[in-house]
């Protein structure tokens, strides 16, 4: 079972794996968009662990909807509703119980995916961080490691792809071979569920 | 790349304090990032709110001031503000005669705005948007994200600020800010990309010699590369691609828009050329504007926005304002 610590771990090895990743991922955003999206991510996730270390809520759903409203409230751009809208409708869809297993976080972070798809209005293979979440939710029900390597391959797979949603589509065919930085940071979200499971910070 | 930085997770707070001590003004909050003009809210009047990413000044901040905007959020360098900004920003303004938001079409900016409304609109603020989306340079909006908004920022800014101070209704402000959105069309060309602080190396490969077409203003390449052309062959291509789209039935206001890193020298003689074409396709002109309005941190280039106007909206634009970044008549 997952109880809010898990949660809390989660999102603090998001933030430091988004430190880590930062330089990488604004790289990825400089030929198809703005240069900014690893230092903009930096400043959410760090503001989340700052508050959960400060004061952890006491369920699942509580430590999501509390991250989310943070991204929205300082990372600004896209990313930041987005990301916050994905944490805080999986957050509430884990209603307020104290634990929950692998099958109900599955099916709440598909309610997130849904929730984010609604606002951004991006379908898969439109290059975004629903390429990656899409098949990671969907892997979800193996393990934690089923679901990080889909989201990896997931982001990798954006590469060929043309951009129809966000600032990289003003390129049209020229955002082509590059991989998406959406997608690419989704999977480090992903990924650092297997980093929680196994006890890490 | 050298800058005139502290270090770059600081340079939006530190402009706001520079901002707030070179105009007082201005109420300045560095913490929340708004920028109110001090008078606000002036009674019975609409309250006008804009916003989006650093790095295009003086766009918005620095057209904060009677005649023009009653607030503006900044936010990081290229990023949309965040919805706490823009509600801050309403309830500052709001008189009671709610508060319009004018949005430049931008996912980013969409999203947060929209979020900020809602919440608004949950503490009994009567707000209404309007998207500006001017940038011909995007002709596939079905598979983009639209139109972006660039040039024609400052008309719908400075239009329906007028229209504001003059005392006139939310609908009526709304409509004339919309119709000065629908009038205007801008394209824009880059010599050079930009340097954001936090990356620190130019944003895209431009090489000597060449120049992008159908840029935007936050340093994403354009679409289309060339070998460097003459100021006469920019002005041509630039208002080929904007009267594809615009025929106007009369006079223009015209904008020869500075993207930062283009001297006045450059930017005086490229207004000649576009006044040439002009002249040449037949488009009287009403008003002409030149200087650095909506930039792109140091991108050299520039971008040209025409707005069709009627006698009503021409009245609005040479009513009194008085901005950091525009003043005339008081």
């Amino acid at each position: 079972m997952l109880d809010a610590d898990f949660f809390r771990r989660w999102m603090t090895v998001t933030a430091a794996s988004v430190d880590r990743e930062a330089e990488r991922l604004t790289a990825l955003d400089s030929p198809i968009g703005d240069a900014d999206h690893g230092s903009n991510l930096q400043r959410g996730f760090r503001a989340v662990r700052d508050a959960l270390d400060k004061e952890p809520p006491a369920t699942p759903g509580a430590v999501l909807v509390q991250a989310g409203r943070l991204l929205i409230s300082t990372v600004g751009g896209a990313s930041g509703p987005l990301y916050g809208t994905l944490l805080r409708r999986t957050g509430k869809a884990l209603g307020d119980a104290a634990e929950v297993d692998e099958g109900q976080l599955a099916q709440a972070l598909r309610a997130g995916v849904d929730a984010v798809r609604q606002l951004g209005g991006a379908a898969p293979g439109d290059k975004t961080m629903i390429d990656a979440l899409v098949p990671a939710v969907d892997a979800l029900g193996d393990s934690f490691a089923a679901a990080r390597d889909a989201a990896s391959e997931g982001a990798v797979a954006t590469t060929p792809l043309r951009a129809r949603k966000g600032r990289a589509s003003y390129l049209g065919e020229r955002s082509i071979g590059h991989q998406d930085p959406g997608a690419t940071s989704a999977a480090l979200l992903i990924a650092a569920l297997v980093d929680a499971e196994a006890g890490g910070e | 790349m050298k800058m005139l930085i502290n270090v770059p997770e600081t340079v939006v707070a530190d402009a706001l304090r520079g901002m707030a001590a070179a105009h007082p003004e201005l109420a300045v909050d560095v913490e929340n990032r708004v920028i109110v003009r001090k008078d606000a809210p002036v009674a019975g009047k609409v309250g006008l709110v804009s916003g989006g990413g650093s790095g295009h000044e003086p766009l918005h901040g620095g057209f904060v001031g009677p005649g023009m905007l009653s607030a503006a959020c900044p936010g990081e360098v290229f990023t949309s503000p965040v919805p706490d900004q823009m509600v801050r920003a309403a309830a500052a303004v709001d008189s009671g005669a709610g508060v319009l938001f004018i949005v430049k079409n931008y996912t980013g900016d969409v999203l947060n705005f929209d979020m900020a409304a809602e919440l608004a609109e949950d503490e009994g603020i009567q707000v209404a948007k309007v998207l500006v989306n001017d940038d011909v340079a995007v002709t596939d909006s079905l598979y983009t994200a639209g139109r972006r908004g660039t040039g024609a920022t400052l008309f719908v800014e400075k239009i329906a600020g007028a229209a504001a101070d003059e005392g006139q209704p939310l609908e009526r402000v709304e409509a004339v800010a919309r119709q000065v959105n629908e009038n205007s069309r801008s394209f824009g060309v880059a010599l050079s990309a930009c340097t954001t602080p936090a990356k620190g190396s130019p944003t895209f490969d431009l090489p000597d010699g060449e120049l992008e077409l159908g840029i935007g203003i936050h340093g994403e390449p354009g679409r289309e590369r060339r070998p460097m052309m003459t100021s006469g062959e920019i002005a041509e291509a630039a208002l080929d691609a904007i009267l594809d789209d615009l025929s106007p039935r009369s006079p223009v206001l015209v904008l020869v828009n500075g993207m930062g890193a283009t001297p006045l020298l450059e930017l005086y003689g490229f207004n000649a050329e576009v006044q040439r074409v002009l002249g040449e396709r037949g488009v009287p002109v009403a008003r002409v504007l030149v200087g650095n309005y909506v930039t792109s941190l140091d991108m050299a280039g520039a971008s040209v926005t025409l707005c069709q106007v009627d006698e009503e909206l021409l009245r609005l634009w040479d009513a009194p304002v008085r901005t950091a970044g525009l003043r005339w008549g008081m």
